[in-house]
């Protein structure tokens, strides 16, 4: 249906009905946020002796974020006298907005997918990348000083982790010979790629939760040293898009390690009965739990760890893994 | 060239890793620490003042504030002192269930900090598994004194309560289940990676350092340091017990970490001991005079507490307040070597480090 409208005239009605389907998509995704934030808090909850939210939409709290938000909202808007106004309030915009625009080249079924464009990934990388900029200015403009140190450790570590995690997908590119997220996951008919790209995907798996600012990696609002880091200024509305902005981006990278990784909304064999949506919803809830998992499990690395890490280890893996990658297609499958 | 600038930053008394309301000023260049200036004090009550206008017996539940996370070594160490003083021999049964919720405590105020210092390293999850082991130690000294953390529980001359029926029983099933725990422990968070990585050579000092700055308890022996007070010098009835003195020879928090974890064994090793010696009966109290008075002259004892040795210091003129009580507080001791340490590290490094010397700030402040 999508495709169609691409393809037709532009109208009023068509015009419409695109910004109907983007709202469509926006319920869907803050729909996932509120759950996920849930699933977040209920898996973690589990796993550390807790009920985890209990009381708000009975017992297994399912109206607890839909409160937690509301409250939000009701929050008095505040801005530090010093900060520096104009930048504060745009800060959470900018770091929401291309979290949510990354969206649009995900194929989520082999219909259902915003804008089939040819450079899928690197829009959705280069996109991702900008989010980097609300995160300085935000710790920039509140007039902080651990604002700043987060801030500026949000920089250093997202700009570290971007080269990686590219790197990583460069073996995926290279076996399915495009940058299209569409045919990346029919070149996975044959097999995953997680099975034909082990190490791509370790280092993607790697890169992609620093690039989350998740644990282990979230050293940019780290608690227990920079109190809540870049976001600590934040309040209300405005700090609830920012947390918008990581859960969507939560979202949006368990659905691009789905879709190159996993085989997006291929079935196992056998049971192709099944419909795509409901494949796709399978492995994504699954790099969901395990993200979350990591997130329990793990105590947070420290900076200069992190730097000497990635340019250190997982760029030359991720180098490495493109010159095998590379030789082996060249050797065996010309 | 970049113009760079050195910024001043207040860490505390409100931040979530200096354990309470502890304050560091920092002169960092980046993330660079260039200078650490300690600010202690706001938790300061003036135990020792107050302690003058009161009788023996109405101090002790003024210790249980001072080192909260192991309240009964505070416990036992005013009375210990008094004691002392007054020359009082104290009955066995009541010796054995002192020892009893001294390691009980030990072991609970290990595990707190076990939870918390991996709280401030980054990892969520041990801390609730902590208290979960915890929360049974904290019920069994709520069996035996009606408190959960200020017990309250010692006298001069002995202990408040007796043991109520079966309690034995449940330390001795408390044992093999808290050994089985801290192999867990170990396979979650001792071999982790990052960990290791966030632990090792971080916060390292020597030997001779360690013993200049007055350092006692873990802070001591990760320096490769045998000494312990339940060992050299034994109060109570700890020469009774057999037990080993973890040491390591590291000197840095990775040390000070298996030294506290091996401790963790060595107290329940003792418990195991005394559950099997408890005398079947006698007394738990002596026999002392209705109101407590020491003698005219001044005693200092010294016991081993999970944050190193805690001493107390009585100066008394005969009458029932003490002259002049001091305390000496482990944990503000072994604060004195962070500014020295903090310097050239960074902001990660400093909460690894601070934890890593476990401080009370109900102590460090008196």
């Amino acid at each position: 249906m999508i495709e169609d409208l691409l393809y037709s005239s532009p109208g009023w009605t068509n015009v419409g009905i695109f910004f109907l389907l983007g709202a469509a998509l926006l319920m869907v995704v803050l729909g996932f946020v509120t759950y996920a934030i849930l699933a977040e808090r209920k898996v973690m909850g589990f796993m550390q002796l807790r009920h985890g939210p209990n009381q708000v939409g009975g017992r297994w709290g399912l109206l607890q974020t839909v409160a937690d938000v509301l409250k939000l909202l009701l929050k008095e808007d505040t801005i530090p006298k010093l900060a520096d106004r104009p930048l504060f309030i745009l800060a959470p915009i900018i770091a929401f907005a291309p979290a949510f625009m990354v969206l649009a080249t995900i194929p989520f079924t082999d219909r259902f997918q915003f804008a089939d464009i040819g450079v899928g990934l690197l829009y959705y990388i280069a996109i991702s990348g900008l989010t980097t900029i609300g995160i300085v200015t935000g710790g920039w403009a509140s007039n902080n000083k651990y604002a700043l140190l987060g801030g500026m450790r949000a920089a250093a570590q997202m700009v570290s982790y971007e080269i990686p995690l590219v790197m990583s997908v460069v073996g995926v590119i290279l076996l399915a010979g495009s940058l299209n997220l569409n045919e990346i996951v029919e070149a996975q008919r044959s097999g995953w790629f997680i099975i034909l790209q082990p190490i791509g995907f370790i280092v993607f798996l790697i890169a992609s939760v620093a690039e989350l600012n998740r644990a282990p990696f979230d050293l940019p609002e780290a608690e227990s040293e920079l109190v809540a880091g870049f976001h600590v200024e934040y309040s209300g509305f405005r700090w609830a898009f920012f947390m918008l902005a990581e859960y969507v981006y939560f979202f949006a990278m368990a659905s691009l390690t789905t879709v190159l990784f996993l085989g997006g909304w291929l079935p196992l064999p056998f049971l192709g009965f099944i419909p795509g949506a409901v494949w796709f919803a399978l492995k994504f809830s699954l790099v969901i739990f395990i993200l979350i998992w990591f997130r329990v499990t793990f105590p947070r690395i420290r900076a200069d760890q992190l730097m000497e890490f990635g340019w250190k280890v997982l760029l030359p893996v991720a180098l490495a893994n493109i010159f095998i990658t590379a030789i082996v297609k060249q050797l065996f499958f010309m | 060239m970049i113009r760079t600038e050195e910024m001043l930053l207040n860490v505390g008394p409100q931040h979530p890793s200096t354990h309470g309301v502890f304050r560091i000023v920092l002169k960092i260049d980046g993330e660079i620490i260039k200078e650490a200036t300690p600010v202690i004090g706001y938790l300061h009550r003036g135990t020792e003042k107050i302690a003058e206008d009161l009788q023996y017996t109405q101090i002790i539940p003024y210790t249980d504030r001072m080192d909260y996370i192991s309240a009964m070594t505070n416990n036992y160490v005013i009375c210990h002192a008094v004691e002392t003083m007054m020359g009082l021999e104290v009955p066995e049964r009541a010796e054995y269930l002192r020892v009893m919720a001294m390691e009980l405590n030990r072991v609970a105020s290990h595990l707190v900090w076990w939870g918390t210092y991996l709280l401030d390293i980054g990892a969520v999850s041990p801390f609730l598994y902590a208290f979960r082991e915890r929360e049974m130690i904290v019920n069994m000294l709520n069996e035996l004194s009606g408190a959960r953390l200020t017990f309250n529980y010692m006298r001069v001359g002995g202990v408040k309560w007796d043991a109520p029926e079966g309690w034995i029983e449940k330390v001795a099933e408390f044992i093999p289940y808290m050994r089985e725990q801290l192999k867990g422990y170990h396979q979650l968070v001792t071999g982790n990676e990052i960990f290791m990585n966030r632990v090792k050579g971080v916060g390292r000092y020597t030997k001779a350092e360690a013993i200049n700055y007055s350092l006692s308890g873990p802070n001591l022996r990760c320096t490769g340091v045998k000494w312990d007070l339940r060992k050299n010098e034994p109060y109570s009835i700890y020469d009774r017990f057999d037990f080993d003195v973890p040491v390591s020879d590291g000197g840095d928090a990775w040390a000070r970490y298996q030294v506290r974890m091996a401790e963790i064994e060595e107290s329940l090793k003792i418990l195991e001991q005394a559950v099997e010696q408890f005398p079947k009966e006698g007394a738990i109290l002596a026999k002392v005079p209705k109101i407590i008075k020491a003698p005219k002259g001044e005693a200092f004892v010294r016991i081993e507490s999970p944050r190193g040795e805690i001493g107390c210091y009585i100066a008394s003129d005969g009458k029932k307040e003490p002259y002049r009580l001091k305390f000496r507080r482990p944990s503000f001791y072994n604060l004195q070597i962070l500014p020295k340490l903090l310097k050239g590290e960074n902001i990660a490094n400093l909460i690894a480090i601070l934890g890593a010397i476990d401080i009370v700030l109900g102590e460090v402040d008196g």
